[in-house]
């Protein structure tokens, strides 16, 4: 939108304040109690294990795990990853001993970098628990009361497995296999962190539990591990929302994220993620939801250098509901390839997939997704809306949508729709007194409004807020 | 106190369509434009309000002024700023933006102070003047109106923006006899209480009965043909706009 005069000078200041206006990125000085040395091997993956007292049952799994990393190849349509030198990532890294549990505990240095990104607000504001990761080891953790009386665990997983050994055997790689894809079974070699949560029966949790993570060490992989149980009839909402401060040379992030839905039970699962722009966001989110079960993902992605990410419903039971909302905002050099796949194994199931991109300075974003319909899936319905808005001729956009329908009976509808930030629009509100690049993150915030008002009010602002920063630095 | 036009010539892919437009409207008046088709009244609009498709010869000579202040190289909100306002012939939608929204930032990037349930109400306010249903503050902006309620909602913005100087391109188009009385009082309101200078841009007499100018002028071919008080556009209602080509 260069035709605009004043352009020039507002160009400038984009680039001089395009790291200020990251204004996550800081970097504080923290002592490691327990760095490991680059790159993998056998022998650290059972050091890791024994380090971290596991039983052996996880300590053979990692292994098993990661014999299975080492033979598998990429998968064939992730996108260039020739920026990640695997033999240079820290595998792990545990900033203090244990947990913390009250905020008093927490040591000074990491509190700092916590009050920048928000979460002693979040604990102020009454949120039902707190969990907050930094690098690799969960050092921050509130519940509170009146959910731990009603048998809500919500723990950091290290504790998780110390603490129910049986129910994270039980469930632990059932629903993201170990060999599942490569990054996976990296993950579940050398995992280290996440959450662990299990709702009892009928108990409905009101307020999300959230969590934050963080990457702070230079070429600190994070690898978290998730696991969320909701038995019949429960119902629970976590928040993960992540920031990692500012390095040039690329973090990775590879997480395993993994739910069960039993019957009738509902989950809510909220990302907004907001890496540093070096970082290679490699993802596997997967949720197996039984009859009349509901999930739904919530999945914003606004920075990463690659974002590879498509949150799963498998719907084994009849009429279980899966739900993807997902938001990309790729920037210059940021490629976000995201979806959502949806897979119905039993009659009468549904899903939707509403995915809104926006791409700009020569940003990519992919909507990739897949609906599958198998045989014995009568009467399953799917709906797929996919919105892309590009901001200048430089961006790009793709959608690969995948459909596979092994079923009569059912239906499936698919709209997809690409627009371009139009010179009239701009014109418009910048006839009614908006300067340019405000017009321009009103119309993208507009544009994003339908998903940000599924999202809890404080991260809807949040998420707001950090499209602004973007935008601001957008123009040209 | 005017606007200022002075010898405007815009081409468009190579074809001249304005030729040289000068015209003036003072604080408080009404002027209406009036031509056929094509005869260079739209472009005209959105060449003073800065749309960047019009790109104005740089002639000597050529200037647009708001009360003395040259704004003929400055962009659409800086002239938004200066005090400029047009109401659009096709409003286009902003879809998840209310008009709520997008007014309050309008305001404060001008300096006002001006709380969110303040303007609520005075939005509120002028919607019941204009007969407009509260349900269409809520909705995004223009999104799924009708051609009157989008034009209504032109006339509601304009006067909580209240410029100086506002340009109405063909607010009438679409508008039943209700409507086009609201609108036009609307518009007069503004004009003898406001001191708002009006060029209102149109192809038929029938808005100027309820809208009195004080001044006619008549466009064809890109200039203006003709000025005259309001019996010119009594008169063009009888003979039509073939006398001035």
């Amino acid at each position: 939108m260069s035709r605009f005069a004043k352009i020039v000078k507002l160009d400038q200041k984009a680039v001089k304040t395009l790291s200020e206006s990251y204004q996550l990125g800081h970097h504080d000085e923290i002592t490691y109690e327990y760095k490991s040395e680059r790159g993998l091997t056998a022998k650290m993956v059972a050091d890791l294990s024994s380090r971290k007292n596991e039983p052996e049952w996880m300590k053979e799994l990692r292994l098993r795990a990661f014999g299975l990393y080492e033979m598998m190849p990429m998968p064939g349509w992730v996108p260039d990853m020739s920026g990640i030198n695997w033999n240079e990532i820290y595998y792990y890294l545990a900033p203090t001993k244990g947990t913390s549990k009250t905020w008093e505990e927490v040591p000074d240095a990491i509190k700092k970098t916590f009050d920048k990104i928000g979460v002693p607000q979040a604990e102020r504001e009454m949120l039902s628990g707190v969990k907050a990761q930094y690098d690799s080891e969960v050092i921050y953790g509130s519940l509170r009361k009146s959910l731990s009386a009603k048998g809500v665990v919500f723990l950091g997983m290290d504790d998780g497995l110390a603490k129910y050994p049986e129910l994270v055997k039980e469930y632990f790689s059932r629903i993201v296999p170990l060999g599942d894809n490569k990054l996976a079974a990296l993950n579940s070699a050398v995992w280290s962190g996440g959450s662990f949560i299990y709702v009892p029966k009928n108990v409905e949790v009101e307020l999300p539990l959230q969590a934050y993570f963080r990457i702070n060490a230079e070429n600190a992989g994070q690898f978290e591990r998730t696991l969320i149980i909701a038995d019949e009839g429960s119902k629970v909402h976590y928040v993960e929302g992540c920031s990692a401060p500012a390095y040039s040379s690329g973090s990775l992030h590879a997480a395993v994220v993994e739910i069960i839905v039993k019957k009738g039970a509902r989950v809510q699962y909220t990302t907004i993620q907001n890496w540093y722009k070096n970082v290679y966001n490699l993802v596997t989110k997967r949720a197996w939801v039984e009859e009349e079960g509901q999930m739904r993902w919530i999945d914003g992605n606004l920075g990463s250098r690659l974002t590879v990410k498509y949150p799963a419903c498998i719907l084994a039971g009849r009429k279980a509901r899966g739900e993807t909302l997902s938001i990309a905002m790729a920037g210059s050099g940021q490629h976000q390839d995201a979806g959502a796949k949806m897979i119905h194994l039993a009659p009468e199931t549904t899903s939707q997939i509403i995915s809104k991109s926006i791409s700009k300075n020569g940003g990519r974003a992919t909507y990739r997704g897949l609906v599958k319909i198998n045989k014995g899936a009568r009467g399953a319905r799917s709906k797929v809306v996919c919105d892309a808005l590009i901001l200048d001729p430089r961006s790009r956009s793709d959608t690969y949508p995948t459909n596979i329908i092994l079923e009569n009976e059912v239906s499936l509808e698919h709209e997809a729709t690409v627009s371009k930030v139009g010179e009239d629009q701009l014109f418009y509100l910048m006839s009614r007194g908006l300067p340019e690049h405000e017009a321009e993150a009103m119309i993208v915030n507009g544009f994003l409004e339908p998903i940000m008002k599924q999202i809890p009010l404080e991260y809807a602002v949040e998420m707001n807020r950090l499209v602004e920063l973007e935008m601001e630095g957008s123009v040209g | 106190m005017a606007l200022e036009v002075k010898g405007i010539k815009v081409k468009i892919e190579g074809k001249e369509v304005l030729r040289g437009v000068s015209l003036e409207v003072k604080a408080g008046e009404v002027v209406a434009l009036m031509g056929k088709n094509g005869s260079g009244k739209s472009t005209l609009a959105y060449c003073l309000m800065g749309h960047p498709k019009y790109i104005v010869s740089k002639d000597r000579g050529t200037a647009i002024r708001l009360d003395g202040l040259d704004i003929t190289q400055k962009t659409p909100d800086e002239r938004a700023k200066a005090g400029l306002f047009l109401a659009l012939q096709y409003p286009v939608s902003i879809p998840g933006v209310s008009v709520r929204e997008a007014l309050l930032a309008s305001l404060r990037s001008r300096g006002e102070k001006i709380s969110a349930l303040e303007l609520k109400k005075r939005i509120e306010m002028e919607a019941e003047e204009l007969s407009m249903s509260e349900e269409l503050l809520k909705r995004s902006l223009n999104e799924g109106f009708s051609g009157g309620e989008k034009k209504k909602m032109e006339i509601l913005q304009m006067r909580i923006l209240a410029p100086k100087y506002a340009i109405l391109d063909e607010t009438d188009s679409g508008l039943d006899i209700d409507a086009l009385k609201i609108v036009a009082e609307g518009a007069s309101y503004m004009a003898s209480k406001k001191k708002t200078g009006i060029l209102v841009i149109t192809h038929y007499q029938r808005l100027l009965s309820y809208l009195k100018p004080d001044r006619v002028l008549i466009m064809n071919l890109g200039k203006i043909a003709k000025e005259g008080g309001v019996e010119l556009a009594t008169e063009l209602e009888r003979t039509g706009y073939k006398q001035y080509e």
